[in-house]
């Protein structure tokens, strides 16, 4: 046997020193569906809890909307529970094609292709459209699964400040040189909630005949008035060249994502684009549920409506009680504690009050900046965040942060 | 060289370094954390349109740029 005692120590070792570096991922049990009010085992064996969830990706409140899951149940009648095949064998259905076609609509690219996963997506397409002659050049925050396709692609890859933009411009001047340069950059950046550029974006690749990547996977489906992403509230709909997003968050929360764009771009991702070569296509069920839920979205804006005021009416309730949040306007709201082992304590206590968030500390965030990384849906309603408001405050005060300043909550508690 | 030195360090203060961290000669820029290994990439290109050089990629190791005393070495190989 391979396995030795000597192999399974050293992994132990290193589990063990994961908790001993407070770093060890423990997982909630949720028995129900999807939604603003949960049921939760934790700690595993523990009784039921009823809970209410405030760090879902479930922005538009549709992972357990009847008419979604209706829709599923049909797909799965109609199209059966899986292809067992890549798309370019025998796994594309014509609801994988409607769905390529109804993506392509909603967010005003030229085509669509759908991948397993979003960081499928991510994963496979600098590879499949960019060479050794190009040169990448990403927003220093951009989402680990852009910087895992940006290891696998052999084009350059250099980095600019984060929305800073005139070192963008630095940037690009530097690689004047480059046969193709590529900015990329997250849409909304999913740790802070704040929103790139991309209106000054879209100016400088024009500037300097760069091409523009947006990853939209926190934004789709209710950034911008009728929630088509990032760059209708930049007022920049048609200028982006490709755009990468999810159905696991907005977008019903299943799973699945896609690369839509410019349509020689997506087709060179059909060609060459590994994890969409080498892997399974988006079951049937699930094509049939994200269908449905972009018809429930291009026919009214209600529930993007509905974030919108949910996210002020947090946002400013937290600000009045005199908590330090992220500026921003986004559905993602950071709570901001500095300490990691505070932001550990306040999420356990939150949990004891009945509300579900999850505190985060390095290196998921930069040292220094711990936080509770709230995240607010549209399937809550005002009870659901007046009772959160109230564990907060009550929370906040149990460790005296109320009021505080970042110097004051520091120097109570350290880094 | 202590010109050099100076330009080399101006250099990676501004691209680099966001908060009061100080860089002296010998402070170690990648195994330190300051520069990631993505971001030596325009370190490098920095130096070659500088000094008009071209440094082989097989030479511009995270050790090679580890501090602004090695990365002059280096650069001083292939300065005419």
């Amino acid at each position: 046997m391979a396995y030795t005692d000597k192999t399974r120590g050293m992994y132990s070792e290193i589990l063990t020193g994961l908790k001993d570096a407070g770093l060890f991922k423990v997982e909630r049990y949720i028995h129900s569906a999807q939604a603003a009010d949960i049921e939760v085992e934790f700690p595993e064996g523990a009784s039921l809890k009823k809970v209410i969830n405030i760090c879902a990706n479930n922005y538009l409140g549709l992972s357990s909307h009847p008419e979604v899951v209706k829709a599923a149940h049909a797909g799965l009648d109609s199209h059966g529970y899986g292809m067992s095949s890549v798309r370019f064998i025998c796994g594309t259905q014509d609801i994988h094609k409607k769905l390529e076609k109804m993506v392509t609509e909603f967010l005003g690219t030229e085509d669509t292709i759908l991948f397993p996963s979003c960081m499928d997506a991510n994963a496979g397409v600098f590879e499949a459209v960019l060479t050794k002659d190009d040169v990448m050049i990403s927003d220093r925050l951009v989402h680990a699964s852009i910087i895992d396709g940006i290891r696998l692609c052999s084009a350059m890859h250099d980095t600019f400040k984060h929305s800073d933009m005139e070192h963008l411009e630095e940037k690009l001047q530097l690689h004047s040189d480059k046969r193709l340069k590529m900015v990329i950059t997250d849409g909304v950046f999913s740790m802070d909630g704040d929103t790139a550029k991309l209106d000054k974006m879209a100016e400088l690749c024009e500037k300097y005949d760069a091409l523009l990547f947006v990853d939209e996977s926190h934004s789709s489906g209710f950034i911008g008035k009728t929630g088509r992403g990032t760059h209708e509230k930049c007022g920049v709909m048609h200028k982006m060249d490709i755009i990468t997003t999810t159905f696991g968050k907005g977008l019903g929360g299943a799973s699945g994502g896609c690369v839509s764009g410019r349509k020689e771009l997506v087709e060179m991702c059909r060609q060459k684009a590994r994890p969409y070569l080498f892997s399974n296509t988006i079951a049937p069920p699930v094509v049939a549920g994200v269908i449905k839920v972009l018809e429930i979205l291009s026919a009214s804006t209600d529930r993007r409506d509905k974030l919108e005021k949910n996210t002020e009416f947090w946002r400013k309730g937290l600000i009045d009680a005199g908590i330090i949040i992220k500026d921003g306007d986004t559905p993602i709201v950071p709570v901001m504690l500095f300490n990691a082992k505070l932001s550990q304590d306040f999420s356990r206590d939150l949990y004891a009050e009945g509300i579900y968030a999850i505190g985060f500390f390095f290196p998921v965030v930069p040292q220094g900046q711990a936080r509770i990384r709230t995240q607010i849906s549209a399937g809550h309603e005002i009870h659901h965040l007046e009772k959160a408001l109230d564990a907060f405050k009550k929370v906040g005060k149990k460790y005296e942060i109320l009021g505080k300043t970042k110097q004051e909550i520091i120097e109570r508690y350290g880094m | 060289m202590e010109d050099m030195k100076e330009i080399v360090r101006t250099y990676v203060v501004k691209e680099y370094v966001e908060d009061d961290t100080e860089i002296g000669f010998d402070t170690p820029l990648i195994s330190g954390g300051i520069v990631d290994s993505f971001s030596m990439v325009s370190l490098k290109r920095f130096l070659e349109n500088k000094y008009n050089i071209s440094i082989p990629d097989d030479k511009a190791t995270p050790e090679a740029f580890d501090s602004v005393n090695k990365i002059c070495v280096l650069v001083n190989e292939y300065v005419k």
